[in-house]
């Protein structure tokens, strides 16, 4: 039996998808391999937060579009300034590997896409989140990133990475085969060598799939280029007939040129991710502003009749990413910015763990409902 | 971009009188901004205010 005597074998990644295989040793003989130690993290690989789309505390979002608003799920936002507007809502029929799934249902069209017009869905990293990407520097890290969709239309779709700290972006292209099919992509997004990151709570780092875009938007596909740029001009429009519905879920982002498996957690984990960014006194599954009691925050407990400011402070469980702008509602009705007794709330003290709320009220028993987003 | 429809802001005073947050209604939504520039409404807030094309308003008990 020949041997072949080797220093060391280097593989930087064995892709599953593909299929390839690497054999050591064959049948009957045994490998013995120490010290093995992986180029790539083997937990907390995916920089996104909740791409696989569990968590919703918001609920089903109707008639979004004409500014960036938060979608149903959590961590994205649909962001626009044409004339579509779209239903976002978490499915549940499954997409591909994933239960869920975030859905966008359009529900204007927009068959006319001006210069300047722009509709996708997107979700932000934090800048002091990324710093081990080691963009701005020689050892700029490669991003690997792979989604399942399935979208209204076969045809060239894309996905735009921006540096918003440098104000460049990276679009890169890929194809659907089949309309209205599950379908899983990996692209690779290489690492800026050029622009870097700030180490601070703001946005850094961009992920966006476009659903349409005007010239004004629109560039080539693969080189990091200055500006904000989301698709090429192949770009489909996905927001053409009210019959379309666009679906994405198992969205990861991590460091290395070939994407793993999903990184699946538990919802616990994810939720608690989420509410860095946004939290509410709601139960996780109920919407705000529905008439439920669960959770509701009670602002003055002790009996008063005399008529002065009376409240409470709300600690957050979890820190967030910045002092949160604060949204009451009363319960019964989901009247914005008053308690159950119909005193105005008025929220001083914002700070990323707690805020304060009062009421100037002779009241002994009132309560609320609140919101807390500190969204990027 | 932040695009957001911000229709009206009003200071928001603490009990001590002093400047505490702004009460805002964006995109139809009521909320009381914290003055955190890490807080994207306000940051939003105050780049319309730093152009001219926003003015803040007195607190009602100021």
């Amino acid at each position: 039996m020949s041997t072949l005597n080797v220093n060391a074998i280097n593989v930087n990644a064995i892709d599953k998808q593909s299929g390839s295989t690497l054999t050591l040793g064959g049948a009957g003989t045994t490998v013995n391999v120490s010290n093995m130690v992986p180029d790539v993290a083997l937990s907390n690989r995916n920089l996104i937060i909740n791409g696989a789309m569990n968590v919703a505390q918001r609920g089903t979002q109707t008639g979004q579009g004409g500014s960036n608003v938060y979608s149903a799920v959590d961590r994205w936002e649909f962001v626009t300034n044409s004339a579509a507007r779209v239903t976002t809502s978490q499915d549940t029929s499954g997409l591909g590997n994933f239960s869920n799934t975030l859905k966008i249902d359009c529900t204007t069209a927009d068959t006319s896409i001006s210069a300047s017009d722009q509709a996708g869905i997107r979700t932000k990293l934090e800048s002091q989140d990324l710093q081990h990407l080691l963009w701005g520097t020689a050892s700029a890290k490669t991003l690997a990133v792979r989604f399942t969709v399935s979208s209204p239309k076969a045809g060239i779709h894309c996905v735009q990475a921006h540096n918003r700290d440098a104000g460049y972006s990276y679009v890169q292209e890929f194809t659907v085969t089949s309309a209205n099919t599950a379908e899983e992509f990996t692209l690779t997004i290489p690492g800026d060598t050029s622009n870097g990151f700030a180490n601070d709570n703001g946005a850094g780092l961009e992920i966006c799939f476009p659903l349409h875009n005007g010239t004004n938007w629109q560039t080539t596909s693969g080189s990091w280029q200055s500006g904000n740029f989301f698709s090429t001009s192949n770009q489909q429009n996905l927001l053409d007939n009210v019959a379309n519905n666009f679906y994405l879920s198992g969205v990861q982002l991590e460091v290395g040129s070939v994407a793993t498996p999903f990184e699946h957690e538990s919802f616990g984990q994810t939720l608690a991710k989420c509410q860095r960014y946004y939290q509410k006194s709601y139960n996780i599954d109920v919407a705000p502003q529905t008439n439920d009691a669960a959770g509701r925050q009670y602002f003055y407990l002790s009996p008063n009749t005399t008529t002065g400011n009376k409240g409470s402070n709300v600690i957050f469980p979890v820190t967030m990413r910045s002092s949160p702008s604060i949204t009451i509602y009363r319960q019964s009705d989901g009247a914005v910015g008053v308690f159950s007794n119909g005193v105005a709330a008025t929220v001083i003290a914002s700070g990323n763990r707690s805020f304060f709320a009062y009421g100037n009220t002779a009241g002994q028993d009132f309560y609320a409902h609140w919101v807390a987003d500190a969204e990027l | 971009m932040n695009q957001f429809n911000i229709i009206s802001v009003k200071r928001q005073l603490d009990f001590g009188g002093d400047i505490c947050g702004i009460k805002a209604i964006i995109d139809g939504e009521e909320l009381s901004v914290p003055l955190d520039p890490a807080n994207r409404h306000y940051a939003a807030i105050m780049e319309q205010v730093d152009s001219g094309t926003l003015t803040i308003a007195e607190a009602d008990n100021a």
